[in-house]
């Protein structure tokens, strides 16, 4: 399987990454290389084969469902490009 | 390199215990090396000298008081990928500008727990995607070694590179790394230094950014194998904050450093013995065998028939779960934002600035490989190949082996802006050819110095241990230790 290039914009798309012609133009290249590398997996045999879930064969660990954290507001939002009373600030969403 | 920065972890404890030097000369020490080797190494983005030297004072206090930690005092060197509170934590990304958490990651706490003192944060590959150290945003680390008679700039491998050229030019004691890849083992191997991954699950992954979830770990990278089992028996916890953090005590590793290895069975994996490997590859690969012969090892030949599977598995596997992790980086609360006509546009906008081509190359194979109508042929075919990846290694376990010997990376060093990789982005991945399947099966994989090659570079063995049982690598890697010696590079910075 290959891409092309309204194939790399519509996946740009999904990964919101803004392209010009440039990049996709280069992207279609580097992707169609990486893709043909990892073509050759289609070669291996793998009826009966259950997918990988986890590496480790464990159970998760779960804790308690109660409240063990929080009232950190401050420290939430302290790294925030904009925020104002605890709140994230964003272009408007809604019209 | 002073005196003091000379010392291996181990014998400084030992100067420090018996009041033979401070924790703070022995800070300064290491201040002063970064300060006059930084601007040509590269290896430090930022360096908390502040914070190292209150922490040393606090440590000459603990050991004045004969409270010392098995780590008081030891100035290390952490990797940018490890959030450490009020500093500078920004994955080497500019999408992470300005970021420092308000919290601190477990593994950095274990270290400064037990006496460790922080000297600043390690340059690395954006994101950790990379194996040349090439994709910071902070610009390449230069390898502490070059080639006899040349001064050409080699890469110190990556995505730890920062951390592998601090230790291999003495700028800290020892450092943190992290390993999706082979990202620990590879630069150890490049750089001249001991690096080890463990077990998925031994180290805590709270706190560290995360690249792909189901392969990432810590480790450390160090001058010595003794070192190394001193760090991560510091490193690794139980971690109710890491659900996949395995619920098992930590040993203590330094005391298999040494160790017998009389009986023990090393595979040594066919499918390993590459076309084009170099000859001097092939050479230390036979002569590391040999060691292990003379120490009392039975060498069995064994077969591993999936491996040739692993790299183009783990290609769609990490960069699934990368798009997935890295979703988070969209200029609302944390790091960088460009501004859009709409939150949309400046979702997008955002991301095209902040994140380094490679990584973008990298959200882009992973959203497609997930993407409606490709999941199966890749995605769920990627994780079904991982399943006979791993069952090839239990396999040739159950059969009675105790470990693996490999080579641990294809070549030597290479130059800093190498053509043929610039151009191929699959030349730059076949780096990790020997240890990503390690990754892929969540075994401990070490990368332990063997020899020099004709150019005077340093070259690693690899070791491949059963499930958490990193004390038999540190037991084998002394032995490889004290056959092969330890090297240490020429001082030109």
């Amino acid at each position: 399987m290959s891409v092309d290039s309204a194939t790399v914009r519509r996946v740009a798309k999904l990964a919101r990454i803004a392209v010009n012609d440039d990049d996709v133009t280069a992207m279609e290249a580097e992707l169609n290389a990486i893709l043909g590398f990892v073509e050759q997996l289609s070669e291996v045999d793998v009826s009966g084969v259950e997918p990988m879930t986890s590496v480790t064969p464990m159970a998760m660990r779960k804790r308690a469902d109660v409240v063990n954290d929080g009232e950190k507001a401050d420290d939430i939002v302290a790294n925030a490009p904009a925020s104002e009373d605890h709140f994230f600030m964003v272009p408007k969403v809604v019209e | 390199m002073s005196d003091l920065t000379s010392l291996t972890i181990a014998e400084a404890r030992a100067k420090l215990d018996a009041k033979e030097m401070s924790a703070l000369e022995l800070t300064e020490a290491y201040l002063t090396a970064i300060e006059t080797a930084n601007p040509l190494i590269n290896a430090y983005v930022t360096v908390t000298d502040d914070k190292a030297r209150a922490m040393a004072k606090a440590s000459d206090e603990k050991i004045a008081k004969g409270e010392a930690g098995p780590l008081e005092g030891i100035p290390l060197g952490i990797k940018d990928l490890f959030a450490t509170e009020g500093v500078h934590t920004q994955a080497c990304s500019h999408i992470l500008d300005g970021f420092k958490p308000s919290y601190e990651s477990t593994v950095t706490a274990n270290l400064f727990a037990d006496g460790a003192v922080m000297l600043g944060k390690l340059n690395m590959d954006e994101f950790a995607m990379g194996s040349s150290n090439e994709t910071s945003y902070y610009g390449p680390v230069k390898n502490p070694w070059r080639k006899r008679g040349s001064n050409a700039d080699l890469v110190p491998g990556g995505s730890s590179g920062g951390s592998a050229a601090s230790v291999a030019a003495h700028l800290c004691a020892g450092a943190t790394a992290t390993d999706t890849g082979g990202s620990i083992r590879q630069p150890a191997a490049l750089t001249g230094t001991v690096g080890i991954k463990p077990t998925y699950g031994r180290c805590s992954r709270w706190g560290t950014v995360a690249f792909a979830s189901s392969l990432d770990q810590a480790g450390p990278i160090a001058r010595d194998v003794r070192d190394a089992a001193i760090l991560l028996t510091s490193m690794a916890s139980v971690d109710p904050k890491d659900t996949t953090s395995v619920d098992r005590a930590v040993p203590d590793y330094a005391a298999a450093v040494g160790r017998s290895v009389k009986g023990l069975k090393i595979g040594v994996p066919k499918e390993y013995r590459m076309d084009g490997m170099p000859a001097e590859i092939e050479t230390l690969w036979q002569t590391g065998i040999d060691w292990l012969k003379e120490a009392g090892a039975e060498i069995v030949d064994v077969s591993l028939p999936h491996t040739k599977y692993a790299l183009p598995a783990y290609y769609i596997v990490a960069p699934a779960e990368a798009s997935s992790n890295l979703a988070r980086y969209d200029g609302v609360r944390y790091g960088l934002r460009v501004p859009g006509k709409d939150i949309v546009d400046m979702y997008e906008k955002t991301r095209a600035e902040g994140f380094g081509r490679e990584v973008k190359r990298r959200i882009m194979i992973g959203t497609y490989v997930l993407s409606a109508g490709y999941y199966d042929a890749y995605y769920l075919q990627a994780q079904k190949v991982r399943t006979l990846i791993k069952r090839d290694f239990e396999t040739v376990y159950a059969d009675g082996i105790d470990a693996l010997l490999t080579p641990a990376t294809p070549s030597a060093a290479f130059g800093i802006a190498d053509q043929d990789m610039a151009s191929d982005p699959v030349k730059m991945y076949l780096n990790d050819v020997f240890t990503v399947t390690v990754n892929m099966a969540g075994l401990p994989g070490i990368a332990v110095p063997a020899g020099i090659d004709s150019d005077g570079l340093p070259l690693g063995l690899q070791l491949i241990g059963r499930p958490f049982d990193e004390e038999t690598l540190f037991a084998l890697g002394s032995v490889i230790e004290k056959a092969a010696g330890r090297f240490t590079p020429d001082k030109w910075w």
